[in-house]
């Protein structure tokens, strides 16, 4: 393994484990959105304030948009970027190769 | 930029301060129908001159090197991966990072502008998540204030030398907070409390935004080193094309 490969390996299991070990460590907690924490700090500064506008998905919908679904376009916006980035570094990846089999003209720069 | 541009940019400036339509203004998470009417316009105007220089600076990037499109798209690409993935905190709530980062380092703090547009548009239409009304709010803190902070702090770091990945950590670090800072702020002028006003306000926004980002900012900081590392390795040309190895290399 390269330096670079375990650098890399090193952030992302540090990542997952800063993202699990809340999960972990706060049993039966509800992890609702940051989001909605914010709305009800809103609804306590200013007792009874209504907001003026419902999102036109839920005025289409007449009603808010069932989770299932919400998870489903969630997991389509993620699978654009993965699918693009991914398409991306493939080719780099393998130009890379071809490059380096070259003799490379533009060889890397470590 | 090119007179007829320089013109336009006027033109939109002037446009924005004078006439003030009501634009997609959606800061980062502010939700549908939270911000009175007048603040969602001003939010909007303010975000207008900022998207007309980033519409323009990817355009000239682009007819400069056709290749660059892949890195803009890479980039938008890491907005739309990162701002979807809800990521559960310390304080028992979930947030999502905004992923502004890696572009706002590529490629300066405009061109992102139109890049995290377009995922609060996706985000606001599709999935109810921040809104339509917001949009200027929201678009002015994820998508203009945090990448010009991550752009001024990468630059900093690179006169300053530290490490270049330090570098890219901090930024990306920085300016995830300070987007949810900024959501605050926005918040707390919307919504001032009746003891204490603005200030006081922003503080409880603050309580609730900043414990739970402080971890995934960390996350993100981290995503953009990971990202930045694979695209050194193997787009070495076209880093080189937007000009990023030379200004490393000016560090």
């Amino acid at each position: 393994m390269t330096k670079n490969t375990k650098t890399v390996l090193l952030l992302l299991f540090i990542a997952v484990l800063i993202a699990v070990v809340p999960v972990a460590a706060l049993k039966g907690a509800g992890f609702g959105g940051s989001d909605d924490a914010g709305s009800a700090m809103v609804e306590e500064i200013q007792e009874g304030y209504e907001p003026w506008f419902t999102p036109v998905l839920e005025t289409a919908l007449g009603g808010e948009l069932p989770g299932e679904v919400e998870s489903l376009i969630f997991c389509i916006q993620t699978g654009i970027g993965v699918g693009v980035i991914a398409f991306f570094m493939g080719r780099f990846v393998e130009r890379k190769k071809w490059m380096d089999k070259q003799g490379g003209e533009d060889a890397p720069d470590r | 930029m090119p007179k007829k541009q320089k013109f336009l940019l006027r033109a939109y400036i002037v446009f924005a301060a004078m006439f003030v339509v009501a634009p997609a203004s959606n800061a980062m998470h502010i939700m549908e129908g939270y911000l009175p009417a007048g603040y969602c316009v001003a939010w909007g105007a303010v975000c207008l001159p900022f998207l007309a220089a980033g519409f323009f600076s990817l355009r000239s990037k682009i007819k400069e090197n056709r290749r660059n499109l892949i890195l803009i798209a890479m980039s938008g690409a890491f907005i739309f991966v990162i701002s979807s993935l809800k990521i559960p905190s310390v304080t028992a709530s979930c947030s999502h990072m905004t992923g502004t980062g890696l572009g706002a380092i590529l490629f300066g703090p405009c061109s992102v502008s139109i890049l995290g547009l377009l995922v609060l548009v996706f985000q606001a239409v599709l999935l109810a998540h921040g809104g339509l009304t917001t949009l200027g709010a929201n678009t002015f803190s994820m998508a203009i204030a945090g990448p010009l902070v991550s752009f001024g702090i990468y630059r900093l770091c690179c006169r300053t030398k530290v490490n270049h990945r330090a570098g890219i950590f901090l930024a990306a670090f920085a300016g995830d907070l300070f987007t949810y800072c900024v959501t605050s702020v926005q918040l707390a002028l919307a919504h001032p409390s009746e003891a204490g006003g603005v200030a006081a306000s922003t503080v409880k926004f603050l309580g609730v935004f900043a414990p739970t980002q402080l971890p995934l900012a960390v996350i993100e900081g981290i995503l953009t080193v990971v990202i930045v590392i694979g695209l050194e390795t193997y787009a070495g040309p076209e880093l080189r094309a937007i000009g990023f190895v030379d200004r490393r290399k000016e560090a």
